[in-house]
């Protein structure tokens, strides 16, 4: 009795768990990851390492967190263009404070880099929430302007490694139980953020702006004040982020991740967040940016022409995406007849 | 009274004849590739003291973008204010061509430095460095710092860098030599001189050819990005790093031996030179056969010499070579 | 707003909504950058000698026109509410094309029959996805194909350029037919087809249905689908004509050509007036637009402004201009609000 009813537990839990995976839309995605790595590793048998796994984690570790404010700003209906340009702003910022000061503790700048991308997300959000211009207009033309301040305050020069202190490079290089710092961090955000969009007021509210800003005006939701949170959210983290770019590879430029706004927003629409508002998961950015993290580690690895990298990334972009929408109509399909009726 | 009335009328009349030649003084402009790059700015700096040695105004230019495009865009605008002559640094050998037949039309003289346009489209280029001395002067390097034996790697800028490309061009050739029968160029990659893309395709090499021995990098980004990869790897004294960087983006590595030297020529004297160069264009003093003199300033006479592309050259010098000694004069400089 | 509450088919005609229109403000800002310019720099319009500067200004349009010619077939695909990225690389790859197999000996009017049949392909291509897998948005779809298109360029052409184009062929980039440049009467040609297109046809008309309501003009009877395909093969097929030219005025082609222009291309098409959320646009607009940028920049640019200061100009003048209307609308509010509580 009591061994068969164990049995039964067991089988059921294993169906509820099998469901679950189902129901999970990105399951293509995540199977697709698994399916390139695997590929790589049979190319090149030093994929799977624990050297390389964590190399690929550290590279990526920015893009993620990135991604996740990204897709706060999807999810509220908007777009940021310009976080490649608060970047490099509040990096540069960062490194001119610490080549003046080499006695400055690191994380002084990093608060001063997500101070100045807070002011650089305020002013996006003002122009998107209090004067109504559209996202990507008014993203397109802050990234213009910040990207010249860089120049501007750093008069085209570039601040190199000789001129960073030891301290603040220690943050890139830095390593928690054999682990570098970056992916700590990364995930710290990736807890707070699955909390925040799941369980606090202000992180739901956003989804109901995005889904529809009049529904939830109706309801006493502060649209505006909402749109305008999310931008300045963006831009914290990319004036945070930049602060560790810069700690990262020792040296700021004033191109430094120009063009870097577009693979956050791909690994954002990969991870299944919904480019027209409402919709975005924290576990799907995750396997967005996974995604892309390992197509940079892993192409550069199997030895094939380098004139064909651009070609194949494309298309696994695209064939990924693809798999992903033909799975999620399956997941869909069955998720409709399985509902109890 | 009369005398002071003339003594008067003297002065203004030198006064407005000085503001005449004030608003005729010739104006020469310098385009590099691309804004807010450090080997650039010090070129147009170098090239601005030259202008200005001369008694002429310079105007600096360069697009936000180092594309063909941006800077066909910006000699149309050059054209159109009847510059005196214009120097660049070219985006793409051959895209320039039309453009710069339209201001050699308006028989505006054109020199180039750092990278040429086709011979048909400029009257002399400024060579940092012979592209051959610098292809064989970094696998030499590479030689001496492996001991003769071990695996080479490319490190380059974008597959489309046409001096990137000579440059490797030469390195390959010299790696034919006998001397060189124990060392093998396993793969030229390309970071396309982003700080990202560079470091991953460095710790790509270094987990894909266990052998590696020498990483060479011919671009500033690319050599920087590496340098940072093998000091938080440790590798120093495992794999060694050489190629072309800026001394102030370097100064770490070399001084803690990942890099135990590398090489790059003086942007300010290169830019100074093409200010001279087009100066004496202008003047008609200089126009690009071989063997002509000009007189550049503090860099004392330079001769024109015949070009590897079919066209004209002026030589600046040999790569310099930066090494932990000198190091620390240079850092703070470029 | 006096038409909201009129139910009426046919709009009163009033003055005032006529001269409040985006066009009008657009053809004001043109003429300040107009005035700006001659102002700032005595190169740029010369009054002792009018002819010979207009002229020049005339000429001036070759600088900036290349990319113009995406923007028409642009406002089309942002009216109907989406968005093309993947512009810049059809034109890589429709001038590597035509530049390799040129090179292969094919005579030179077949190649450019080819680089416009690539570009169109690449359109098309864009447009089957798009269809076939609806849930896509257009932003991801044509950004996987902007690295694929760029990335076969690659793949063809490797490190090279090719060129070497007969002499007639530098005719479409740099040469007059007339007073004009021959690129300017062609772009001026093409913005009128694509005005009648759009506001004379009930192709044009179904633009705006789209943009508006996709779901209820799919049920009233608008094949969207069919209607997607053909825009965005038609800015595949114009970005070909764009490879063209931008070929013609460099003498020879590489993979790595044309890199930016969709953002330069949106930017120019948004200040005209068309809105990225879909329904609302004009053709006008975006010809004003495409001037306005043009000149704008090219002023600066004998004023040998700093790539930096431009840069800045020109992202605050997009804000600023998609701005204005708000601000006007947002002050007509504020007014009401205290006409109300007097």
């Amino acid at each position: 009795m009591s061994a068969s009813e164990g049995y039964a537990k067991t089988r059921d839990s294993g169906e509820t768990l099998f469901a679950r995976i189902g129901k999970f839309r990105e399951v293509g995605l995540f199977v697709f990851i698994i399916l390139v790595m695997l590929f790589t590793q049979w190319k090149n048998s030093n994929f799977f390492t624990f050297e390389n796994i964590d190399d690929l984690l550290a590279n990526a570790s920015i893009l993620g967190i990135l991604a996740l404010g990204m897709m706060l700003v999807i999810i509220a209906r908007g777009i940021d263009l310009s976080i490649g340009a608060t970047l490099a702003l509040s990096g540069m910022l960062a490194a001119l404070t610490i080549a003046e000061h080499p006695t400055l503790s690191p994380w002084i700048a990093v608060l001063l880099g997500t101070a100045i991308g807070v002011v650089c997300g305020a002013f996006v959000g003002v122009t998107v929430s209090v004067f109504g211009v559209l996202p990507i207009i008014a993203s397109l033309g802050m990234m213009y302007v910040f990207r010249a301040l860089t120049y501007l305050v750093s008069g085209r020069r570039w601040v190199s490694a000789y001129q960073m202190s030891d301290a603040f490079k220690d943050m890139a290089t830095g390593r928690w139980f054999g682990i570098r710092h970056y992916i700590f961090i990364a995930l710290a955000f990736y807890v707070a953020f699955y909390y925040f969009t799941n369980h606090t007021r202000t992180g739901r509210r956003i989804y109901a702006v995005g889904s529809s800003p009049e529904s939830a005006a109706i309801s006493g939701i502060r649209t505006r004040w909402i749109t305008w949170l999310v931008y300045v959210v963006m831009g914290a983290i990319s004036g945070f982020c930049g602060v560790l770019w810069v700690a990262k590879f020792a040296s700021a430029q004033g191109d430094t991740a120009s063009g870097y706004e577009m693979n956050v927003i791909a690994a954002c629409v990969l991870g299944g967040v919904n480019i027209n508002g409402g919709s975005g998961k924290v576990g799907g950015v995750l396997l967005g940016t996974l995604l892309l993290g390992t197509l940079n580690n892993a192409l550069p690895m199997i030895n094939m022409s380098v004139f064909w990298q651009n070609a194949i990334q494309g298309a696994i972009i695209l064939f990924a995406i693809i798999v992903n929408t033909l799975v999620k109509r399956n997941v869909d399909r069955s998720n409709l007849i399985r509902r109890p009726i | 009274m009369v005398k002071r009335m003339t003594a008067l009328a003297a002065v203004l009349l030198v006064c407005c004849l000085m503001v005449a030649t004030a608003g005729e003084k010739k104006r020469y402009a310098f385009i590099f590739k691309s804004t807010g790059n450090p080997f650039g700015e010090k070129l147009m700096e170098g090239f601005k003291t030259a202008i200005e040695e001369s008694g002429a105004e310079a105007i600096l230019r360069a697009p936000d973008l180092p594309t063909a495009e941006a800077q066909i865009m910006i000699i149309e605008e050059l054209i159109a204010q009847n510059v005196d002559g214009i120097g660049l640094a070219a985006n793409d050998p051959d895209a320039l061509q039309p453009v710069l037949r339209k201001a050699m039309r308006q028989e505006i003289p054109i020199v180039t430095a750092d990278s040429a346009t086709n011979p048909e489209s400029r009257l002399v280029h400024i060579n940092q460095a012979d592209p051959e001395l610098i292809g064989r002067v970094q696998i030499q390097a590479a030689y001496d710092m492996a001991g003769g034996k071990g695996d080479i790697a490319i490190l380059s800028a974008t597959s489309q860098a046409t001096n990137q490309n000579t440059w490797i061009e030469w390195m390959k050739k010299e790696l034919e030599l006998p001397k060189y029968k124990d060392m093998k160029l396993v793969k030229v990659a390309y970071g396309d001189d982003l700080r990202d893309k560079s470091t991953s395709e460095t710790e790509a090499l270094l987990k894909t050819f266990p052998d590696l021995k020498v990483i060479i990098a011919p671009t500033t980004v690319g050599i920087a990005a590496a340098g940072k990869v093998l000091t938080d790897k440790n590798l120093k004294g495992k794999v060694f790093l050489t190629g072309l960087g800026l001394p102030s983006e370097m100064a770490d590595y070399i001084k803690n031996g990942v890099c135990p030297w590398m090489y790059l020529w003086n942007p300010i004297d290169l830019g100074y030179l093409a200010g001279y160069a087009l100066v004496g264009a202008s003047d008609g003093i200089m126009t690009g056969t071989i063997g002509e003199y000009i007189n550049a300033g503090k860099l004392s006479a330079k001769t024109v010499v015949s070009a590897g592309d079919g066209g004209t050259e002026i030589m600046l010098g040999a790569p310099f070579k930066f090494d932990p000694e000198n190091i620390d004069q240079w850092k703070d400089v470029y | 707003m006096p038409e909201a509450r009129t139910i009426s088919a046919d709009k009163p005609f009033s003055w005032k909504a006529f001269f409040l229109q985006w066009e009008w403000m657009l053809l004001v800002l043109f003429i300040l950058v107009q005035v700006a310019n001659s102002q700032l720099s005595s190169y740029y319009f010369n009054f002792d000698k009018p002819g010979d500067s207009a002229m020049k200004l005339i000429d001036a349009t070759m600088t900036f026109l290349d990319k113009a010619f995406i923007a028409l077939p642009m406002a089309f695909v942002i009216i109907m509410g989406e968005i093309d990225i993947s512009v810049g690389s059809t034109v890589a790859l429709s001038a590597v094309l035509m530049g390799v197999s040129n090179k292969a000996g094919l005579p030179m009017p077949a190649a450019m029959c080819l680089c416009l049949a690539v570009g169109t392909g690449c359109g098309l291509l864009n447009g089957v996805i798009l269809t076939r897998f609806k849930e896509l948005a257009p932003m991801i779809v044509t950004l996987s194909t902007m690295i694929i298109y760029r990335g076969i360029a690659l793949i063809i052409l490797e490190d090279q350029s090719v060129g070497k184009f007969p002499l007639w062929f530098e005719f479409l980039g740099w040469e007059y037919v007339g007073p004009s440049p021959f690129m300017l009467l062609a772009f001026l040609v093409c913005a009128l087809i694509y005005g009648v297109v759009l506001h004379k046809t009930t192709f044009g008309r179904q633009l705006y249905a789209i943009g508006s309501n996709r779901t209820a003009s799919y049920f009233s009877g608008v094949p969207v689908d069919r209607i997607r395909i053909a825009v965005y093969t038609l800015i595949g097929l114009m970005s070909g004509v764009t490879a063209l030219f931008l070929t013609s005025r460099m003498g020879s082609t590489r993979p790595n050509v044309a890199q930016g222009y969709e953002l330069d291309v949106i930017a120019m098409v948004v200040l005209g007036g068309v809105s990225t959320s879909g329904g609302k646009g004009r053709m006008i607009g975006v010809a004003i637009s495409v001037f306005t940028v043009g000149y704008l920049r090219y002023g600066l640019g004998l004023r040998n402004v700093s790539a930096q200061v431009l840069m800045i100009i020109v992202g605050l003048l997009l804000i600023f201009a998609v701005m204005v209307p708000n601000l006007r609308q947002m002050a007509a509010e504020w007014m009401a609000n205290r006409k109300r509580a007097v």
